[in-house]
Formats: structure tokens, C-alpha cells, sequence
């Protein structure tokens, strides 16, 4: 895969893990009717860790981290995201979500809104920012992804890069402690994959805690200080970057890597 | 060497195009002309709608305006020499007042005239929100009580008691917001709304009435008629058959399994039935199941059918919209903390009722046409006009005349609803540049 993000040297003097815990999710589990989707997922992120998921389609690891906002129900286990637990209860789910920011494949900006509306819409409706503060936070983190003159745009102006890293400005308005991605780089073009990887990789360096599912082991390897690998609901293996794919344990890890590592 | 080698050393100037391929020649040449089929097809055209416009005015070109009767029509179409064959307009002269106002006491028709151009004023600040002052919207706000006090005239505190039904609503959602919660206050205003409007409201406002007397003649509903009457009705069916439907739309979505079923089996329903068992179920039956005394106005009935019947199809046309959305819309906005009625509002009703213009505004032209369908229960829309029209000894016999000027006034409206809807579409466009 590319290994378009190395070529950078990357800061690593914030990127400090503490031993506070950011997410816990115990035996947790989830069927989509019959079909038994995760399995027995134990997983706990410290806050400041930057973990990246990886593991052949269908393996369940977008629903893993959709479970984490609820945008998928778990039926059995346990979630807890900075303290809170995931229940049925609206007003947790509406916290946590709040406090957790998501990036999809898809981005999912609102087409009918400017790009400065995208990013203002929820501090003002969710946090209930006043206007002009959050017009202040959303232009300050469109600099920092280096977008603020296509703030008056419409999402459908902008390339599939630039819409990515208006993505990631629209979750950081609301001034998350945890952001995850779902395969923020598989739909777009090549030459776009290395702008929004190093908006990642800025955040990385700012101390975010982060969950990415991703294919993009570079990224994975410089970043990450933690890889999973799941497959078939399961996680199967995880560790430390070099040593995961240095020397994987697991049959199926190896076989994985040798498949999207060999060409 | 290879011969699939090949390097561009210098990159082509734009030029512009053929002359044959632009202006008044390129347009003919490509839409009109541009096959022997064609062009055949295009002069048979053009002759065809020569013969059908030509035959239209030669009729239509007529001196008849000053006319009395049809009688005097044929004799002055006798005189031209085409006997029978030229429109007879002095009938719309005779009774186009008529077919606008109905019965409607001619010393009053400032009030319908006057309902209509605040209606017009009060929807500007709806239609073209980004042309007019903010402000309007407050008049927009109170047209609701304007509208039935112009036109059914009587005490202005029967009007005023209906509004006060909201502020009570508003006030009392308020109180009790802070102190047991949004949803508890939703439940206690609509309920001290309600109590006010069927217990208290009219009390109170006879008797206000009795002290101060202010108000202008009634008008019975029976003597509404005409475009007036088709207006009242399309309008207020109009705007409240929207909100109504996107409720539906949205319970039929919904997970809560009764509120569910409640919609689906109110939508399922209503289209199935013909709007005239509708309008007749509105004319006799609810009479039956009404408290006896009760006289429910006969307009108003009316109104509630067509407002129930289009806000079915419009709960359809709607939930189509809201199929048109990806998924990723809803996970964006679930996954900012939005809840989800902010959801709904901010992001997925401004898309979906986008995506559903043009299938809202087929609904609302169908059921501003569909007004003609009360004349079935004995209200004079202009429909119900004409005939009555053609009774008079002097004008039987007229038929065409009468009909093309019904359907003018249909089209004007209907075509601007058309209009309306393409200029919205077009500046609503935001996904392409």
C-alpha cells in the first residue's frame, strides 16, 4: 500500500500516552440478525494512544469503531467512552457523541450547507456555542487543515481531499477528546490520500486519541502506536507497529500482510 | 524503434468552433434539421400547429364583448357572415365578477381583495425569504387570523381567542418547561391549548364581543364562490397539508411501532379513497357523528378533507426525499451529537423536501385543481358557477368560453406554482458549480 506519509519526520514529543483510560469495551458482542458480526471484543484505549486497525473486508472493524458512537448497537458487553457508559439512554449517547468525532469514508459533509456552516452547525445547535465563537473555532481549524478560503464554498465545489479535511475540521469544532476514522483515505484518489494523511499525522502530534481504520500501513507504521488486527469479528493479533509487521504472530496476520504488503 | 512511442512537445491552443455549429444557423441546423427524417417531421410540425393556432384565433377573434346574450352573439356573428363558428365573450363581460367573487355580497369584495394581497405580502418573506425584509414574517405569522376574519367578517375576538389558544400553548410550555421537562411541557401546552379553544374561547369571546362590538358583517359560507372560494380552500390545504405530510412522513419512518402503524395505516387509507368520498363523508356524514346543535362550517369541512387527502399523498412524496438521502447523512449528523429532532431539521428536511420540489408542488397544483371537486357537494367554485351560469335563459348554450376562461385562471395560478418551483430548484442548487 502507499507509503506516502513517510516521507516526513514526525514530532513525537506530544504523542505521550497516559494511563488514563479513554475507552474500555469489555466482552462486548454483536449479531446483525443471525450473524454473529464481533466477537468477544476486549479492548482498551489509554488516552493519547493511536491505534490503527487493519484486517480484510468484512472483518468488523468499521462496526467496532461504530459501535464507539453507537452509530452501530452492541447487544452484549460493555462500552465505556471517557467515563460514560453506552446504554439505550438518548442523553448518554448524545454526550458521548459529542465528545467523540468521527471521519467516514465517505466524509458525510452536509451538501446544503457552506463549509463554514458544516463546521459551526453543531457547536452552535449541540454545545450552544454563540455564533461568533464558533465562526472563530471553525476558521481557526479550517487554517489548520489548510482550507480557510473555501470556507463560503459548498461541500460539492471541493475535491475529494479538501472534503475529507473539512471533515476532520467539522469534528474538531466540537473540540473532541477521542476521534475515529472509518477508512478516511479509500475514496479518493492517490495524489489527495497524502494531504488529509498529513492532517492526520498533525493531530497524532498534537496528543489526540485515536481509532483508524485503515489500509494505509506507512501511515500505520510512523504513527500508530498500536495495530489490531481483526478478522472475522475477532481481534486476532495486535501490537506494537514495527514488531506487528516485522514479526506477526498469527497465520492469518501473515498471510494478510503478505498480501497487501507484496506488490 | 517502436512505433507506439509518441511525445507531445507542444500543447494545442483552444480554437473556436465551426461556424455551421454556432448562432441562429447551428441552432436550426442541429435542433430542427438535422436529417432528411427530421426536417421532414419539423415541417409537418410547423404545419400542424399553423392549422390548430390559425383555427384557434379565427375563432377567438371575435366582436362579441358587448354582447347581452348568446342570441345576440349569433346575430352579430351573422352579420360577419361566420355564422356559429366565433366565440360569444359577452358572457365573461356579463359574469366574470361572478365567477371571481361568487355570491359574495358586492359591498364587501374589498375584503377578499384585500385577504388576497396581504396573502400575497404575507408569503413573500416564505417564498423569497432572501428578497424581503425579516420583518414580514410577523405579518406571515398573524395572516392565519387575518385571512378568516376578512372573509367570514363578524367579531374580530373570535379570531384573536383562536390566537390566544397559541400564546396560552406558549406560555404554558414555558412554565412547565423548567420545571418537569420538555416533554411534559409539549403535553401541557397542547392540552391547556386545547382546553382553551373548545371550553373557553367562545365564552370569552362573546362576551368580549358584547362589550366591544368591533367587527364587519358576516358572510355565510354559502354565498362564497368562484376563484375566491377554489383560492381559500387550495391555499389554506396547501399550508397545512406540507407540515402535516412531513409528520406523516416521518412517523412512517419512525421505530416507535404504533406511531408507525397509526401513519401508514392514515396514509394507506386516505389513498384509497377517492377525494370525493371524502368531500361527501365532509358534506353529509360528519353532520351524523357531530353532537347534535353543532354546525360545523361547511367550508371548513371541506378543507380538512382536502388538507387530510393531499397531506397523504404529500407524506409519500416526502418519504421518497428522505429515500433519496445516503445513510451518511444521518450517521453525520448522529455522529456530531445532533438529536434527533435538530437532525432532522437541519440537515435531513432541507435536503429531502429539496429533493421533493417538484413532487410538492405536483401535489399542491393537483389539490389546488382538485378544488373544482366541491361543486359535487353543492359549493359554487367556478366549476359549480358555470353551470349555474348556463341556467340563466340568456346565456344557455355557452360552453366553451366559459370553460377556457375557468382554465385561464386555473393555469395562471398553476403555472406559477410551476415556475415557483424551478426558480426554488435552481437556487437551492448547491452540489454542482
Amino acid at each position: 500500500m502507499s507509503d506516502l506519509a513517510v516521507e516526513r519526520a514526525i514530532d513525537r514529543s506530544h504523542m505521550t500516552v497516559s494511563d488514563e483510560v479513554a475507552i474500555e469495551i469489555s466482552n462486548m458482542n454483536k449479531w446483525y440478525g443471525s450473524f454473529h458480526v464481533l466477537r468477544d471484543i476486549n479492548l482498551t484505549v489509554h488516552k493519547g494512544e493511536r491505534i490503527v486497525i487493519a484486517g480484510p473486508s468484512g472483518s468488523g472493524k468499521s462496526t467496532m469503531i461504530r459501535c464507539i458512537n453507537r452509530l452501530e448497537e452492541h447487544q452484549q458487553g460493555r462500552i465505556v467512552v471517557d467515563g460514560t457508559e453506552l446504554t439505550s439512554d438518548l442523553k448518554n449517547i448524545d454526550k458521548i457523541r459529542s465528545e467523540v468525532g468521527m471521519c467516514f469514508q465517505h466524509f458525510n459533509l452536509f451538501p446544503h450547507l457552506t463549509i463554514l456552516e458544516n463546521c459551526t452547525l453543531a457547536p452552535i445547535w449541540v454545545r450552544k456555542t454563540p455564533r461568533k465563537e464558533a465562526i472563530e473555532t471553525a476558521m481557526h481549524f479550517l487554517e489548520k487543515v489548510k482550507i480557510p478560503e473555501q470556507a463560503d464554498k459548498y461541500p460539492g465545489q471541493l475535491s475529494g481531499g479538501q472534503q475529507q479535511r473539512v471533515a476532520i475540521a467539522r469534528s474538531l469544532c466540537m473540540k473532541p477528546r477521542i476521534m475515529l476514522f472509518d477508512e478516511p483515505t479509500s475514496a479518493l484518489d492517490p495524489e489527495m490520500i497524502k494531504e488529509v494523511l498529513d492532517t492526520m499525522i498533525e493531530l497524532a502530534e498534537e496528543g489526540m486519541t485515536m481509532l483508524c481504520v485503515t489500509h494505509e500501513m506507512g501511515f500505520a507504521r510512523q504513527v500508530a502506536n498500536r495495530v489490531i488486527f481483526m478478522d472475522q469479528g475477532q481481534i486476532v493479533e495486535q501490537n506494537e507497529p514495527e514488531e506487528f509487521f516485522n514479526n506477526p504472530q498469527s497465520e492469518r496476520t501473515k498471510l494478510f500482510l503478505s498480501q497487501i504488503l507484496g506488490h | 524503434m517502436s512505433d507506439i512511442s509518441f511525445v507531445r512537445t507542444e500543447m494545442l491552443p483552444q480554437q473556436e468552433p465551426p461556424a455551421s455549429s454556432v448562432g441562429v444557423i447551428g441552432w436550426m441546423r442541429e435542433n430542427l434539421f438535422s436529417g432528411w427524417f427530421n426536417s421532414v417531421l419539423s415541417v409537418v410540425s410547423g404545419l400542424f400547429i399553423f392549422y390548430v393556432v390559425g383555427s384557434i384565433l379565427g375563432w377567438a377573434w371575435s366582436p362579441t364583448w358587448s354582447a347581452t346574450s348568446l342570441n345576440e352573439c349569433r346575430e352579430i356573428g351573422a352579420a360577419l357572415g361566420h355564422e356559429g363558428h366565433g366565440a360569444c365573450w359577452g358572457v365573461i363581460r356579463d359574469r366574470w365578477v361572478q365567477l371571481i367573487f361568487g355570491f359574495y355580497p358586492p359591498e364587501s369584495y374589498w375584503r377578499p381583495i384585500l385577504a388576497f394581497i396581504l396573502l400575497a405580502v404575507a408569503l413573500a418573506p416564505v417564498l423569497f425569504a432572501d428578497k424581503v425584509s425579516g420583518k414580514l414574517i410577523y405579518l406571515t405569522a398573524a395572516y392565519p387570523f387575518i385571512m378568516p376574519f376578512l372573509l367570514w367578517g363578524g367579531t374580530i375576538w373570535g379570531p384573536l381567542a383562536a390566537a390566544a389558544g397559541f400564546a396560552i400553548g406558549y406560555f404554558v410550555y414555558k412554565a412547565v418547561d423548567q420545571a418537569a421537562g420538555s416533554l411534559a411541557a409539549v403535553i401541557a401546552a397542547v392540552v391547556a391549548a386545547l382546553i382553551w379553544w373548545l371550553f373557553l374561547a367562545g365564552p370569552v369571546s362573546g362576551g368580549l364581543a358584547g362589550i366591544l362590538p368591533i367587527g364587519v358583517e358576516p358572510v355565510d359560507s354559502r354565498n362564497f364562490g368562484g376563484m375566491m372560494l377554489s383560492i381559500t380552500i387550495g391555499v389554506v390545504a396547501i399550508a397545512c397539508s406540507l407540515p402535516i405530510g412531513i409528520v406523516l412522513a416521518l412517523g412512517r419512518q419512525s421505530d416507535l411501532l404504533i406511531v408507525k402503524a397509526l401513519c401508514v395505516g392514515f396514509i394507506e387509507f386516505i389513498r384509497g379513497v377517492p377525494l370525493i368520498t371524502l368531500l361527501f363523508v365532509a358534506s353529509t356524514l360528519l353532520n351524523i357523528f357531530m353532537p347534535p346543535g353543532t354546525n360545523f362550517d361547511i367550508i371548513m369541512r371541506v378543507i380538512i378533507m382536502a388538507t387530510l387527502f393531499s397531506s397523504a399523498y404529500m407524506a409519500e412524496v416526502i418519504r421518497g426525499g428522505l429515500a433519496a438521502l445516503p445513510k451518511g447523512q444521518y450517521e453525520g449528523a448522529d455522529s456530531l451529537g445532533l438529536n434527533y429532532w435538530q437532525s432532522q431539521r437541519l440537515i435531513i428536511m432541507p435536503q429531502a423536501l429539496k429533493i421533493s420540489i417538484p413532487g410538492i408542488v405536483s401535489t399542491f397544483i393537483g389539490l389546488f385543481k382538485d378544488t373544482t371537486l366541491v361543486s359535487v357537494i353543492g359549493l359554487l367554485d367556478p366549476l359549480g358557477l358555470s353551470n349555474a351560469i348556463r341556467a340563466d335563459a340568456d346565456w344557455n348554450g355557452v360552453v366553451w368560453e366559459l370553460y377556457g376562461f375557468i382554465a385561464l385562471m386555473f393555469f395562471v395560478f398553476c403555472f406559477s406554482m410551476s415556475r415557483y418551483s424551478m426558480y426554488l430548484e435552481r437556487k437551492l442548487r448547491t452540489d454542482h458549480r
